[in-house]
């Protein structure tokens, strides 16, 4: 398999009033497109920090980033934004759906940034809600939805722009037992059946079971990985 | 489309919070449109007066009369068309409280310098005929259920005693400034009165009222008759109908100011409290709004969010303010308080403020709030606990 995440010597650090506090120090890592990865390290270790770097939404100190080839370190806000639209899919503990949106309009939210037309959005959103299970749920609302059934909203509105990597923070920590069997389920399917590159940070073992590599932090450092 | 549904469904999700605001918003354009439309009242009676029509008083002050051979002379000055005359007469009718302007008037052609004020031919005639008789506007005459042949008595302040006066017509307005809440009576029964009683006050007039047949003469004229008294017993001060108006506007000059001050402090509050309802929301929403920029959302797009949502808050609430103005102004002015006003009408003018003050409220109530969100980290977003 080819890299689709390269990181090379990424240090990240975040300031504290006038104390810098370090989280990640040169980090290098590789992960292959099609790859299912878990993230596992104890708190403040920096692995949600390493997520959302690679997912866009944070800006290194220094290292290198490198997406699909595109370094995304190089990027401005606006582009950043654009990159993000297109290339990740978001996947949080606590779904994050629009509370006044139903599971259709919240699965069409990151569609409104396409140029798709009104009936193929309709068309994919369908398609997306019914792969997820919840067509018969399209018209409810987040409030009226079980947590499971929120989750696998979320998954939708991840995976209906077609993005090229899936990240996934803690998304089974808010869920029982079975819900959060059925979403691991779900994103294993996506990476063997759609091929989907999916990087989730968990500190649930048994979530991390379902990955194909764990990779640990320590203190900021890699502290080693299992295939 | 999209934008425009997303940010109904977020005005209206806090709906206690949204409807306490909104009544704030509701009262306080009502608020301003009365408050300016008590401004432009009390500039309707000058705007309501005509270009050949002037006025002479003593130039001292209005409370001192002037002689009423004065009208012989002023008559005879070129381009006076005619003279009339009229005196307050400040009396009560039952109760101080229903006050309404009374004038002792020259019965014989008064009424023909008010082309404004419209007559049924028979009843005027009638009250040229009754010493007694009384005219009174449509307006007075719905307020007390006046019809023709009513005896009203009224209790006279500046002409002590009891005054009874039969209303022998009752005019229109040509339009809705002409003023139709006055009562006019003979300067003869009054006179006739004063030579009895104080025969020292009789033969005495408090304004003169003169048409004249150039409009663009009122200069010249008004010169003419001060000159033709000068140095006289009773000085006099002649100047046109406007600027007789206008000089007791600007008696109240104060009061105008402070009620157009209070206008836009009541803005003012009511946008102070549009920002805190935006200032809160945007708080709530942190989570939200770092999660669509996360989804690639722009951080224009969250600002637009915020904006749209203060305004339409703010549109909304100006619409139903202004409905709102229309019926509560006509409620005054038909009430004994408005009968103050020649006119209580709501115009385009003050409708229009009435949108730009919401528009502003809206714009400068997001400002903060927008631009914080659109300035929002999104992971220090995704954190936030609301």
């Amino acid at each position: 398999m080819t890299a689709l995440v390269e990181i090379k010597h990424l240090a990240k650090s975040y300031k504290r009033g006038e104390q810098v506090v370090p989280v990640l120090h040169d980090i290098t890592l590789d992960i292959a497109r099609g790859d299912f990865i878990s993230l596992m390290g104890p708190s403040g270790s920096g692995k949600s920090t390493l997520l959302n770097l690679i997912a866009g939404i944070d800006k290194p100190d220094r290292g290198v980033l490198r997406v699909d080839g595109v370094d995304i370190t190089e990027l401005g806000e606006g582009e950043l934004a654009d990159w993000r639209a297109s290339h990740i899919g978001f996947i949080f503990q606590f779904y994050n759906l629009m509370p006044v949106l139903s599971a259709f309009e919240n699965v069409e939210l990151p569609l409104q940034l396409t140029n798709l037309s009104r009936a193929e959005r309709r068309a994919r959103v369908a398609l997306t809600l019914g792969m997820v299970g919840l067509a018969d749920r399209m018209d409810h609302y987040p409030n009226e939805l079980s947590g499971g059934q929120q989750q696998r909203v979320a998954i939708a509105r991840a995976i209906v722009t077609d993005p090229t990597i899936l990240v996934c923070d803690e998304p089974t920590g808010d869920l029982d037992r079975h819900s959060a069997a059925d979403v691991l389920d779900m994103l294993k399917r996506l990476n063997a059946d759609l091929g989907k590159t999916i990087i989730m940070v968990t500190h649930d073992a048994h979530a991390a079971e379902a990955a194909r590599r764990m990779v640990h932090l320590e203190k900021g450092e890699l502290s080693g990985g299992e295939g | 489309m999209f934008y425009l549904k997303l940010i109904l469904k977020n005005v209206f999700r806090a709906k206690l919070r949204t409807g306490l605001t909104l009544a704030g918003l509701v009262i306080a354009v009502m608020a301003f449109g009365l408050l300016q439309t008590v401004v432009d009242a009390w500039f309707a009676g000058a705007n309501a007066s005509s270009n050949a029509r002037m006025i002479t008083r003593n130039a001292i002050s209005l409370v001192f009369p002037m002689p009423a051979y004065y009208r012989e002379r002023i008559k005879a000055i070129p381009a006076v068309k005619s003279v009339s005359h009229s005196q307050w007469f400040g009396g009560i009718y039952k109760e101080p409280k229903n006050f309404f302007p009374q004038f002792a008037v020259d019965h014989e052609n008064y009424f023909e310098m008010f082309p404004e004020f419209l007559f049924k031919p028979e009843e005027l005639l009638a009250f040229k005929r009754d010493r007694q008789g009384a005219v009174v506007g449509r307006k007075l005459a719905d307020q007390f259920g006046w019809k023709v042949g009513d005896t009203v008595p009224i209790r006279g302040t500046i002409f002590p005693g009891e005054w009874q006066f039969t209303i022998r017509a009752i005019y229109d307005g040509r339009d809705e400034v002409a003023l139709t809440r006055q009562f006019y009576f003979h300067w003869d029964y009054i006179n006739e009165w004063l030579k009895k009683r104080f025969p020292r006050r009789a033969d005495q007039i408090g304004v003169f009222n003169i048409e004249v047949s150039d409009p663009t003469r009122t200069a010249e004229v008004a010169r003419a008759i001060d000159a033709e008294f000068k140095n006289s017993l009773a000085e006099t001060l002649t100047e046109t109908e406007k600027a007789f108006q206008l000089g007791f506007v600007a008696q109240m000059e104060t009061i105008v100011l402070a009620i157009r001050v209070v206008s836009f402090v009541v803005i003012f509050i009511i946008m102070a409290v549009v920002a805190n309802t935006m200032a809160m929301t945007a708080r709530e929403r942190i989570v939200e709004y770092a999660t669509l920029k996360a989804l690639g959302f722009s951080p224009r797009f969250v600002a637009g969010l915020v904006f749209g949502e203060a305004m339409m808050l703010s549109l909304i609430g100006a619409g139903l303010g202004i409905l709102l103005t229309f019926p509560v102004a006509a409620g005054f002015a038909d009430s004994p308080a408005g009968a103050i006003f020649a006119a209580f009408k709501v115009n385009g003018m003050t409708v229009w403020m009435q949108w730009a003050c919401a528009i502003v409220v809206g714009l400068v109530a997001a400002l903060v709030p927008g631009w914080r969100s659109a300035r929002i980290r999104i992971v220090e977003g995704l954190r936030h606990v609301g």
